[in-house]
C-alpha cells in the first residue's frame, strides 16, 4: 500500500506542474479526457465484467450536445456539460435496457449495432453538420465569472474534474453497490439465489459508465473545440476498450495509463508513420490479447505480490 | 404505369431486387459468422475485413495477373481461406480456453491491421471492377428491368447458402462438424483430427466471406473500408436470426436486405438504421432472436 501511496504523489506531483514542464496543455487535456473515457469504461468492463463495444456512442453523443448548445445555442460551458450528461445518460438508459437482456458476446455486438445506429443519427441528423461535425465550440466561462481562453487555466479545471471521477468512481466500485457488481461479474447464478435483482444492477451501472463517457465527451468537445463523427464511430470505441485493456481491466489506474499510452502514440507516432498508426493499434490490439490480458497495471501488481510474499 | 402509394411499381421491384442483392451479401456473411461461431465460439470481427480482401484480391489479380472473373470468384476464397488457416494456427487457437469476448477483440485486432495495411496501399478512394462480359446486359422481364449480374448475385449465393447448410446438416463431413460443436474431446478420442477440423472450418467461414467479397466487385467500388460497416449489420442480423441456426442466418440476411430495400422506397433517411431497429424490436420481444434458442 505505501507503494501506490508513493506512486499517487509521484502522479500528482507531476500532474500538477505539466505547464511547468513545458508540455503542451491542450495534449494534456486531451489525454486527461480520454483517460476519463477509459476510467468510465472501466467501471462496466473492469468491475461489472460487460464489454459493451459501443461506448463511443454516449461520449460522442454528449460532445455533439455539448457542441450544438453552446455554438448554436450560446449556453456557457457548465450548463452545456450537464445537459451532455443527461444526453448520455438518457441514450445509455435505452441502449442499456435493450442490451442488457443478452449476455457476453450478445451483449457486445448488440451494443456495437446500437451505437452505429446513433452514428447515422450524427451523420443524417439536421443539426449535427453531416461529415463535418460541430467546429468552432467556443469554450465559454467558469460560471460567468472568469473566461477560459487560458489553456493553463483550463488545464486545472479539466485536472480537477478528472479527479473528481476517479474518486467518485472508486467510491461507487468499494461502494455496496460496487461489491453486488462484482458478485455478478464472477458468478450470477449465485447473485441472483442471494436475491438481488440482477439486472437492474447491470443496467444501472451501464448508465453510470454511459453518463461518465459523456461527461468525458462533453470536456473533450470543450478542449478541442469541436464534435466530429469520429467521436462516435466504432474505430473509438475500440480504442477505448484496447485503453482499457492494455492499463489492466479492473484496476483504478490501468485505464488512466492506457490512454495516455494510446493518446500519446496516437499524437507522436502518426507524424513518424503516418497513416500505418491503425495497423499499430491493431497489432498492438492482438498482441494484448494474446500475451498481455491483465494489462500493465496488474501485471506490475501481480510482480509485486509476488515478491512482497515470501 | 401501376402505382402504389403514389410510388410506380417499377421503382419499388426496382429496389426490392437491390435489397434482395444485398440480402445475399448479407446472408452469406452471416452464414460464414454462423459457422465458425457454431463450431469454434468465436465472433469473427475480422469477417468485414476478409470480404474486403476478398474483392482485392479479385481486383488485383485482374489487374496485375489478369485473372478472368471466373477464375477470381473461386481464387479469392481459397487464398483467404489459406490466410485464415494461417491466423486461426497462428492466434485463434491460443484463446479457446478463455471467456469468447477474447475471440472478439483478436479478431477487431485483426481487421485493423488488415484494413489499415489495405487503405495504406490503395488508399480510401474506390475502385471499380469490370462487370464480366458473359453477365452484362438485362433481361427485360415486362413489368421490370432485370440486370443480369444482379439475377446471377442472387442466384449464387442461394445456391452456395443451401450447399453448406446440405453439408452441415445432411452429410457426414457435417456431422462431424456438429459432433465437434457438442463434445470435441469425445470426437478426439474417436481419432477424428479436431484442431485441424477447426482450422479449415474457420478457413471456410472466411472463404464464404471472400466468396462475397468476389461476387460484390462488380457492383460496388471495391475499398479499404467496405466491409468495416457491414459487418456491424451482419452483426445486427445475427443477433435477430439467432447465432446457432444455420437457416435462421440465411433467411434472416434475405429478408433484412428486402426490407432495407422497401425502406429505400418509403423513407429514405431510415434505410441505414432499420436494420439496427428491428434489431432492438427483436430483442425487446423475443431475445434470443427469431430462430435461436435461450
Amino acid at each position: 500500500m505505501r507503494l501506490s501511496s508513493l506512486f499517487y504523489l509521484l502522479a500528482g506531483l507531476f500532474a500538477l506542474s505539466v505547464p511547468l514542464l513545458g508540455i503542451y496543455p491542450v495534449f494534456m487535456m486531451q489525454l486527461l479526457c480520454f483517460a476519463m473515457f477509459a476510467c468510465a469504461y472501466n467501471l462496466l468492463l473492469g468491475f461489472s465484467g460487460m464489454l459493451s463495444f459501443g461506448h463511443a456512442a454516449f461520449f460522442g453523443a454528449a460532445a455533439y450536445a455539448t457542441s450544438w448548445l453552446t455554438t448554436a445555442r450560446g449556453w456557457d460551458a457548465a450548463p452545456a456539460i450537464m445537459a451532455g450528461i443527461l444526453t448520455s445518460t438518457l441514450i445509455g438508459g435505452i441502449v442499456g435496457v435493450i442490451a442488457i437482456r443478452r449476455r457476453g458476446i450478445y451483449f457486445a455486438m448488440i451494443t456495437l449495432a446500437l451505437a452505429q445506429l446513433i452514428y447515422f443519427v450524427c451523420l443524417e441528423a439536421p443539426f449535427t453538420g453531416g461529415e463535418n461535425g460541430l467546429q468552432g465550440v467556443p469554450r465559454g466561462t467558469l460560471f460567468g465569472l472568469v473566461p477560459l481562453r487560458s489553456d493553463v487555466l483550463f488545464y486545472y479545471l479539466v485536472l480537477a474534474a478528472f479527479l473528481l471521477q476517479y474518486a467518485f468512481i472508486q467510491r461507487v466500485v468499494q461502494s455496496p453497490f460496487g461489491q453486488v457488481l462484482k458478485a455478478i461479474r464472477e458468478n450470477e447464478p449465485r447473485a441472483i439465489s442471494l436475491g438481488y435483482e440482477v439486472n437492474r444492477y447491470r443496467l444501472l451501472a451501464f448508465v453510470l459508465s454511459a453518463a461518465l463517457a459523456g461527461f468525458a465527451g462533453s470536456l473533450k468537445a470543450l478542449v478541442l473545440g469541436f464534435a466530429t463523427l469520429s467521436d462516435v464511430q466504432q474505430a473509438s470505441s475500440g480504442e477505448v476498450i484496447l485503453m482499457t485493456l492494455l492499463g489492466g481491466t479492473g484496476t483504478f489506474f490501468g485505464p488512466v495509463a492506457g490512454a495516455a499510452i494510446i493518446v500519446t502514440l496516437q499524437q507522436y507516432l502518426s507524424e513518424i508513420v503516418g497513416g500505418w498508426v491503425t495497423v499499430i493499434i491493431g497489432a498492438v490490439f492482438m498482441a494484448c490479447v494474446l500475451t498481455f490480458r491483465r494489462g500493465l497495471v496488474g501485471t506490475m501488481a501481480a510482480l509485486w505480490r509476488r515478491k512482497a510474499v515470501p | 404505369m401501376a402505382e402504389i402509394f403514389g410510388i410506380p411499381v417499377a421503382v419499388i421491384l426496382g429496389q426490392l431486387m437491390l435489397g434482395l442483392v444485398n440480402g445475399s451479401f448479407y446472408a452469406l456473411l452471416s452464414l460464414g459468422l454462423a459457422v465458425i461461431f457454431g463450431l469454434m465460439g468465436i465472433v469473427n470481427f475480422a469477417h468485414g475485413a476478409f470480404y474486403a480482401l476478398g474483392a482485392f484480391v479479385a481486383l488485383l489479380s485482374l489487374q496485375h495477373l489478369g485473372v478472368n472473373y471466373w477464375f477470381a470468384l473461386a481464387l479469392s476464397p481459397l487464398v483467404i481461406a489459406l490466410l485464415g488457416i494461417l491466423l486461426e494456427r497462428l492466434f485463434l487457437r491460443h484463446l479457446y480456453r478463455l471467456d469468447p469476448l477474447y475471440g472478439l477483440l483478436l479478431t477487431f485486432g485483426i481487421a485493423l491491421v488488415i484494413e489499415g495495411c489495405l487503405h495504406q496501399y490503395f488508399g480510401a478512394s474506390g475502385q471499380s471492377y469490370p462487370v464480366p462480359a458473359a453477365l452484362r446486359g438485362v433481361f427485360d422481364l415486362g413489368f421490370m428491368i432485370l440486370p443480369i449480374y444482379r439475377a446471377w448475385v442472387i442466384l449464387v449465393s442461394v445456391i452456395i447458402c443451401f450447399g453448406v447448410w446440405f453439408i452441415i446438416e445432411r452429410t457426414r463431413l457435417g456431422g462431424t462438424l456438429r459432433a465437434a460443436t457438442e463434445n470435441a474431446p469425445l470426437l478426439q478420442a474417436f481419432g477424428v483430427n479436431v484442431p485441424l477440423l477447426v482450422a479449415v472450418t474457420y478457413g471456410g467461414g472466411v472463404a464464404l466471406a471472400a466468396l462475397a467479397g468476389g461476387l460484390s466487385a462488380p457492383v460496388i467500388l471495391v475499398s479499404p473500408q467496405m466491409g468495416s460497416s457491414l459487418v456491424i449489420v451482419v452483426f445486427a442480423v445475427v443477433v435477430i436470426g439467432g447465432m446457432g441456426s444455420i437457416l435462421g442466418a440465411i433467411i434472416s440476411g434475405m429478408a433484412l436486405g428486402l426490407i432495407e430495400g422497401l425502406t429505400k422506397v418509403i423513407y429514405p433517411e431510415a434505410s441505414n438504421i432499420v436494420v439496427f431497429l428491428i434489431m432492438a424490436l427483436v430483442l425487446i420481444f423475443r431475445p434470443a432472436g427469431l430462430f435461436g434458442r435461450e
